[in-house]
């Protein structure tokens, strides 16, 4: 047995994705045994070099201002081929199915004249903008970008926890996770065939250029960010370094006559597309918020033009808010004709009558959240909180039940984490990323796992100290490489990625070139200088004495 | 390139060149002050912190005072450590724009300076990491960079920077002159005392030395030489933009600098010599003026929007 997993208990009732009782899971074989050498001292000196090296590249986020290394924790967390083209396929159904509902919301509304879901639900969100009314998009996509949140039920299934299609951010640090982890655990990595992620970045500027409004041949592309104190801005300059485009402020850009344009040192150039980190309500003074510097004003004039496009699309929220997502079952039913591949988790709508009754008799054991929040804000978690906080709770949704809705307590599954010098089971959620080119959802092989640090926490939210884990999604066994010709078309799930082509006939060797040597000529120098030396001790000393 | 980006780059340049200036001017004058006991210690000090633009110093000050104002203090604006954690600040908000290892290099000197291992440094080992940590990110940013506008940008705030900086250290030598060890060290400071043995044939005189310092055009520290580079430097800036000029300036920052380096290298030199400190500082005056005129020319795009939607609402 090996002794670095030893003593590792599960939690309880939650599912572990390492062990099976005692049993090891077969995604981790592989994992155990390329460990089975390294002992805890040299596990423990892997982890502070991995620390230390994100703090010399600066992989940080903002808390408060103060910039921290982001957590990352040595053990990957391993998910079979399997396993991962269901969730592949599953989260390509979800995004396709967000992309008609929007297109439907801000358009003709069948969904609410066929009864799927009352227009109410979308008229009373705060994310729904009037703005985007009406407005096509240039290739029909707005869910260029999204991040459906994952987690793995007691019984081991997938289920989606949330839609992400705002600013889903987290992306940066699947890419700077792999290599790091890639030089902390390299023989481990050498025994596993992973399926790449650092292909990110240019699918993200294929689907942005794709995006550009008609007749724009090579667009101006540009991430917009908030500025470096935002938590995110590690992200940002990431993607743009990644992307080869420009990383611009609000302040760097300005409208004129329904275009929007950047400032050069050239004088003014213009921008066609803008994949923007920053929210909806800050991006256009003269739409949404006026005392807001972040944006720009003008911008949502230029989009509704058609002269920008805006990725992802102003009012998105309206999909990924939680009350609707109680109704995306339906709603991907009723736009495509399927069952729904990821199931949502058990939720109750507080806003019913009926459901508000269940769910204030049982506050206590379940978990409370806001429909508009992210990052965790908000949250409360009925079996942990104390009797002053469930009776604050109660009367909050007493007096806007409309922004609430419950779930049972769902104990996330665990992955053996190191912390403290010890390995224990942590829980864990799992955010795929998918990039809409209006073509094809493609679906980032892995996705970034958060991991709650602190023992039994529930919480996995950077800004609550969780941090991550490498997620290594294990290709299949190698296929001819004819066999894939299709890979563009259909679901392209099943498809196993190819690591390495049929290898070409090695090339012949190279003409013997031989370091160049030292030739007689310098030799001889060589052989006078240190005759020099030792004839005439210090006549040329090139420092004299310091005074 | 983005305005905002190009102002980046500029004073990532400036604040290097002058973490490292500033580190070999402590270096010569902490010596100095250590080894020549016949050295007033507070008129010394007072004189570096004036050169080195501190106004308000107190009435009495001592080297370790002076040291904490120009290398440890992170609170004092003219510190070595607060040139690092500007030129780093400035390489974060143009890090995409940044080759990977010249972020590193710029982000781990920083990073030695908040958790404490500078201010743990002892004179003189201290200067010299500093230099060595300029050498290190002057030199990642040689190797990797490419020669964009960006480049330009970067080399025209460190010249504009050396020529300052140079300025001033030459005028800290003319104040506690008297002996011609102190010039010896100044020109050691700058790595210059065997190019200038080398060019005066050992004939070392001050005259000799602060010619050398002011006009060589050969040596790559001398007033002269950085002023050129800047010149250079703006002149590709202006050629890649749509202006092709048959007559004149039309920059500003390059009339300034132009003008500035025709005056030192026209002038007879006992002219210049006659009142060191004064000619220093205008100088000086010249830099501060041709940062002004580069701002309003290249970065003025970059102030901040003002909105005024608010209004009455």
């Amino acid at each position: 047995m090996n002794a670095m997993f030893e003593g590792y208990g599960g939690n309880g009732q939650a599912y572990d994705e390492m062990f099976d009782g005692d049993q090891l899971r077969s995604p981790y074989l592989r994992l155990r045994e390329s460990l089975a050498t390294l002992t805890t001292p040299e596990l423990v000196s892997r982890v502070e070099a991995l620390q230390a090296g994100y703090l010399a590249q600066g992989v940080t986020f903002d808390i408060g201002g103060e910039e921290r290394a982001f957590p990352l924790d040595i053990l990957p967390r391993v998910i079979e081929q399997d396993t991962w083209s269901q969730i592949d396929a599953g989260v390509q159904q979800r995004v396709r199915a967000l992309e008609m509902f929007l297109a439907d919301v801000y358009d003709a509304g069948t969904v609410f004249d066929d009864g799927v879901i009352p227009r109410r639900v979308i008229t009373t969100s705060s994310h729904y903008h009037r703005a985007s009314a009406g407005v096509r998009p240039p290739n029909g996509v707005r869910v260029h970008v999204s991040g459906i949140d994952l987690i793995r039920d007691n019984a081991g299934e997938f289920r989606v926890l949330e839609d992400n299609v705002r600013v889903p951010s987290g992306v940066s640090y699947v890419m700077t996770n792999r290599r790091a982890i890639s030089s902390a655990l390299p023989e481990t990595i050498a025994q596993h065939r992973i399926r790449p992620v650092a292909a990110y970045p240019q699918r993200l500027l294929a689907a942005l250029r794709a995006a550009a409004p008609a007749g724009v041949t090579d667009p101006n592309v540009v991430v917009l960010t908030p500025g470096v104190y935002n938590g995110a801005y590690f992200e940002h300059a990431l993607l743009a370094r990644t992307m080869g485009v420009e990383l611009v402020e609000g302040r760097d850009l300005e409208c004129r006559r329904g275009r929007v344009m950047m400032r050069t040192t050239q004088g003014l150039a213009p921008v066609h597309v803008i994949y923007r980190r920053v929210d909806d309500e800050f991006l256009d003074p003269v739409h949404f918020r006026a005392d807001s510097t972040l944006g720009c004003p003008g911008m949502i004039d230029a989009a509704r033009a058609g002269n920008v496009t805006l990725a992802n699309a102003v009012g998105n929220g309206v999909a990924d808010d939680k009350l609707v997502y109680t109704y995306m079952p339906d709603i991907i039913r009723y736009y495509l004709s399927e069952e729904p591949v990821l199931k949502n988790v058990d939720t109750w709508r507080v806003g019913d009558a009926e459901a508000r009754e269940e769910v204030l008799d049982r506050l206590d054991e379940l978990v409370l959240k806001p429909v508009d929040g992210s990052g965790g804000k908000g949250i409360v978690i009925g079996p942990r909180a104390t009797r002053a906080e469930l009776d604050e709770l109660r009367t909050k949704i007493l007096a806007a039940p409309r922004d609430w809705i419950a779930q049972p307590v769902v104990q996330l599954s665990t992955v053996p984490t190191f912390v403290d010098g010890e390995l224990g089971p942590r829980h864990v959620d799992l955010r795929p990323f998918a990039v809409n080119d209006g073509n094809r959802v493609w679906v980032l092989p892995g996705g970034l796992t958060r991991v709650a640090l602190a023992r039994g926490e529930l919480i996995v939210n950077s800004s609550r100290g969780g941090g991550s884990k490498d997620t290594w999604v294990l290709a299949g066994p190698r296929v001819p490489a004819a066999d894939l010709t299709d890979e563009a078309g259909g679901t392209g799930a099943e498809v196993p990625e190819v690591l390495e082509a049929a290898e070409p006939p090695p090339p012949p060797p190279p003409a013997a070139t031989q370091p160049e040597t030292p030739g007689p000529a310098l030799t001889a120098l060589h052989e006078q200088a240190e005759q020099q030396q030792q004839a005439g001790p210090a006549t040329r000393s090139r420092r004299g004495p310091r005074c | 390139m983005l305005s905002r980006i190009a102002e980046s780059m500029f004073w990532i340049g400036r604040y290097v060149e002058r973490a490292e200036d500033t580190a070999r001017i402590l270096d010569v004058q902490t010596s100095l002050l250590i080894e020549d006991a016949t050295l007033d210690v507070d008129e010394t000090c007072h004189g570096l912190l004036s050169i080195m633009g501190v106004e308000d110093a107190p009435d009495h000050v001592d080297l370790s005072h002076v040291l904490t104002t120009l290398a440890y203090d992170l609170a004092s604006p003219v510190s070595i450590a607060a040139a690092i954690a500007a030129a780093r600040e400035s390489a974060r908000r143009a890090r995409e724009t940044l080759s990977v290892p010249l972020w590193e290099a710029i982000n781990t000197t920083y990073r030695d300076i908040l958790s404490g291992q500078f201010g743990a440094r002892r004179t003189p080992h201290v200067f010299q990491w500093v230099r060595e940590r300029a050498a290190l990110i002057n030199g990642t940013a040689d190797a990797t960079m490419t020669r964009d506008e960006g480049w330009q940008f970067l080399m025209l705030g460190r010249c504009i920077e050396r020529a300052d900086m140079t300025s001033r250290l030459v005028a800290t030598a003319s104040v506690t002159s008297g002996t011609s060890d102190q010039w010896t060290s100044t020109l050691r400071a700058c790595g210059a005392y065997e190019a200038f043995l080398r060019t005066y044939r050992g004939l070392s005189t001050e005259r000799a030395a602060a010619e050398f310092l002011l006009l060589d055009r050969l040596f790559p520290r001398s007033v002269v030489f950085s002023l050129n580079r800047a010149e250079q430097c703006l002149d590709n800036l202006e050629a890649s933009g749509p202006s092709g000029q048959r007559a004149g300036f039309q920059n500003d920052a390059q009339r300034l600098l132009g003008r500035t380096r025709a005056e030192l290298e026209y002038r007879s030199l006992s002219d210049v010599v006659a009142d060191l400190p004064t000619e220093m500082e205008r100088l000086q005056r010249t830099c501060a003026l041709a940062t002004e005129a580069i701002t309003r020319r290249f970065f003025a795009g970059a102030e901040a929007l003002a909105w005024h939607g608010m209004e009455g609402a």
